[in-house]
């Protein structure tokens, strides 16, 4: 009796471990990769074309014919919420045990993708690529090498919006951040550059997402004096409450923002009182790009808006390092994220991915530059050209790149 | 003369505007919780909550009336959709009453066993709203957005400040004082009214009387509903719909029933004001106020600033410390909250 409960048990056991870890390459066709981006919170209304752009790469590559001798890539999506932390390490964890995804494209805000970097990418050896943590901090994050991202880091951007404003004659300005790694690192490297070219920050105020209220946020703001507000906050939350808040007191006129509240959304919420807003937000107006509107264009993807460039290159990066591996392990594909993205090789742009496989496959080097002209750091983060865009007539038009 | 002027409407525009539109929408609250405590006597914890529920279906009439191009221009359409949202509130009310505190009010239960079941109550409720309309932030308000907007005000008086009221905001102190004399006439005038207070005041005796408690109950139940829609749909519409929000303006709503004098009425809508204008006048930094006073040599250099945005919902906790060392009946005295 015991000996046939042992035999039972152990073949529960085995089919519970089959269950739980079926084996990606178990059926050799299909390749996954995760896509976790934050499709429910703050940023729910940029997320969807971001998922759209990541997997018309993963699309490409697998009607080429050409990746890694006929493979198929399935996209597995996983929900980051954006500030979940918890939710965002559970969502991945599934992709990566349940799913057993070859490696991750995502997390977009900073905050959920430090939590997987540290707790579910670094632990299984998955990479990472990430179109949109902007964060200083995952600059210098403990990755064992599996962390890549195609934004560039918020200490250029901050750089970049002070450069902007003292340009233009703006020395005093009134910040206010969201409450978290994101909006902290962008303030932080903002007030550096803005003070040492000589502007002052009259208030930092932090701002709580997800009030119902913002007017006493905006009452401190207000009282500093400057006539400028700056708002590093999220488009869907705090920072579309302090602007319509601000601009319902009349309390300040003229706006400056950055990526995270990018969006056409902003404008329909708030209207014509936005227009002179100046704003940043990673993008370049390469070749590159315009092939990338093109390409995403001709698929039903709607390719102009924030990141979803970044996107599709950092999809694009995972499917050319898999391609330069030789084979969808995991262990494999860190090692190859920097060849493919950085010269020397044969650049590649949007929609040239078969052309890419093909090269790979036949033993050459290839250069990736994609939409957002993908250049990696030794760190392996984008080096980051940034987008200088103003409201005239509605909508966010950009005026340089720099 | 200018500067005072530019002082006092910078001070109107920040603090007292939004202080007393918060503080109409407390008082709203806080009253249903005060009746609630008065003739049941326990502190009903489920009652920001019943606040989402009602104003989410307010929210969801107000959408199919939208659909219907149904509208009441400039106004918004929320308040006519109102009427569904105070008949669901009550509704949850009553059902709730029949579910779960009848039973322990004819067992006699202790207060104490009444607020834990009340939360148990706030625990479904929660599941409930998120269940229909989910967690997300809504917005209620269309139609015109102003009464006086800052620029036309800068413009009119020529001030260097800018004074601006909303629409919603006006209404919302407008719905507040036709809703506090309908009830304190409810409640001095009409026979119903009149057993309420009684039975309130002294049980037995009003129960000698034959004042009959299933009524009584009944009045207070609906009046309760009634109170919390039109809170949460005001509410609503000055700021926004988020069911999270309703549960966290349960704390400043028992702050002020309890400031008030709990089971007082009239110390509910002082308690409400008194709570609001302090949140908005303890955070707001008065650095360009005192510039508008002060001689140039004394300009501050802080922002005069008592307490961070951050610490707001903290004003509530030390109202309600402050008020039950020092004086646990309130200002009103109310009863003692066992």
């Amino acid at each position: 009796m015991s000996k046939m409960r042992l035999a039972a048990f152990v073949a529960a056991a085995a089919a519970l471990c089959l269950g739980l870890a079926p084996d990606a390459k178990a059926d050799g066709h299909e390749v996954k990769v995760g896509v976790i981006l934050g499709f429910t919170g703050p940023i729910e209304s940029l997320t969807p074309a971001m998922g759209d752009s990541a997997e018309l790469a993963l699309k490409e590559a697998s009607d080429s014919g050409a990746f890694l001798g006929g493979k198929v890539l399935v996209p597995v999506r996983g929900d980051s919420t954006c500030i979940d932390a918890a939710a965002a390490t559970a969502a991945a964890e599934r992709l990566v045990t349940a799913e057993g995804v070859a490696a991750i494209f995502g997390a977009d805000c900073s905050g959920v993708t430090i939590a997987i970097t540290n707790n579910v990418s670094v632990p299984n050896g998955v990479v990472t690529i990430s179109p949109s943590a902007t964060s200083p901090a995952l600059t210098t994050i403990e990755d064992n090498g599996l962390f890549f991202r195609t934004a560039p880091s918020d200490a250029r951007q901050g750089q970049v919006l002070a450069e902007v404003l003292t340009e233009r004659g703006i020395n005093s300005v009134a910040v206010t951040y969201t409450n978290n790694d994101y909006g902290k690192g962008l303030d932080g490297s903002f007030e550096n550059a803005f003070t040492a070219l000589g502007g002052t920050v009259e208030i930092s105020a932090a701002h709580e997402d997800g009030k119902g209220d913002y007017s006493a946020e905006v009452g401190a703001l207000a009282a500093s004096g400057a006539e400028h507000l700056a708002v590093f906050g999220y488009i869907d939350q705090g920072g579309k409450g302090i602007i319509q808040t601000a601009v319902d007191t009349g309390a300040f006129e003229n706006f400056i923002v950055a990526d995270g509240m990018i969006g056409d959304s902003l404008i329909e919420a708030i209207g014509d009182d936005l227009t002179g807003t100046i704003g940043t937000a990673p993008g370049s107006a390469s070749e590159g790009a315009q092939m990338f509107l093109d390409h995403a264009a001709a698929n039903g993807v709607d390719g102009d808006g924030p990141f979803r460039g970044e996107s599709y290159d950092a999809a694009a990066l995972i499917v050319l390092a898999m391609q330069a591996a030789g084979s969808a392990d995991r262990g494999g594909i860190a090692g190859h994220v920097m060849a493919v993205a950085n010269g020397p090789g044969e650049p590649i742009l949007p929609g040239e991915l078969a052309k890419g496989l093909q090269i790979l496959a036949d033993g050459g080097e290839v250069d990736y530059v994609g939409a957002s002209s993908v250049e990696l750091t030794e760190v392996g983060e984008a080096a980051g050209s940034y987008a200088v865009m103003e409201v005239e007539g509605g909508a966010f038009v950009t005026k340089e790149i720099r | 003369m200018t500067d005072v002027a530019n002082a006092i409407v910078l001070l109107t525009n920040f603090v007292i505007v939004p202080g007393v539109a918060y503080g109409s929408q407390l008082a709203l609250g806080a009253l249903g919780v005060t009746l609630v405590f008065g003739i049941l006597r326990f502190a009903n914890f489920a009652h920001g909550d019943v606040m989402a529920f009602g104003t989410m279906v307010a929210l969801l009439t107000t959408w199919w009336f939208q659909g219907m191009g149904v509208g009441i221009a400039p106004l918004p359409t929320a308040l006519i959709a109102l009427p569904f949202g105070i008949v669901a509130a009550v509704a949850f009310n009553l059902s709730a009453d029949r579910v779960v505190f009848r039973f322990y009010r004819r067992r006699k239960s202790p207060p104490v066993i009444l607020l834990i079941a009340s939360v148990g109550v706030m625990f479904a409720l929660q599941g409930i709203v998120r269940f229909i309309i989910g967690p997300d932030d809504r917005r209620l308000a269309d139609g015109a957005r102003f009464i006086i907007k800052a620029s036309e005000f800068k413009a009119a008086t020529g001030l260097k400040e800018g004074l601006a009221i909303k629409l919603s905001q006006g209404l919302t102190v407008v719905v507040t004082a036709i809703a506090v004399t309908a009830l304190f006439w409810f409640l001095h005038r009409t026979r119903a009214g009149k057993a309420m207070r009684a039975y309130s005041d002294n049980e037995d005796l009003a129960l000698l009387s034959g004042v009959s408690p299933d009524r009584v109950v009944l009045y207070a139940w609906l009046i309760a509903g009634t109170l919390a829609a039109v809170a949460g749909t005001m509410y609503g519409i000055d700021k926004s719909f988020k069911p999270f929000t309703y549960f966290q303006l349960l704390l400043p709503i028992f702050a002020s029933a309890i400031l008030g004098g709990i089971g007082h009425p009239i110390g509910a809508v002082v308690g409400g004001f008194i709570v609001a204008l302090s949140e908005t006048a303890v955070t707001y930094a008065y650095k360009k106020f005192l510039r508008y006073l002060l001689p140039e040599s004394w300009e501050p250099s802080g922002l005069m600033q008592l307490l961070s945005t951050d610490y707001k919902l903290a004003i509530s906790f030390v109202i309600l410390v402050v008020v039950l060392l020092v004086r646990p009946t309130g200002i009103f005295r109310g009863r003692v909250l066992s």
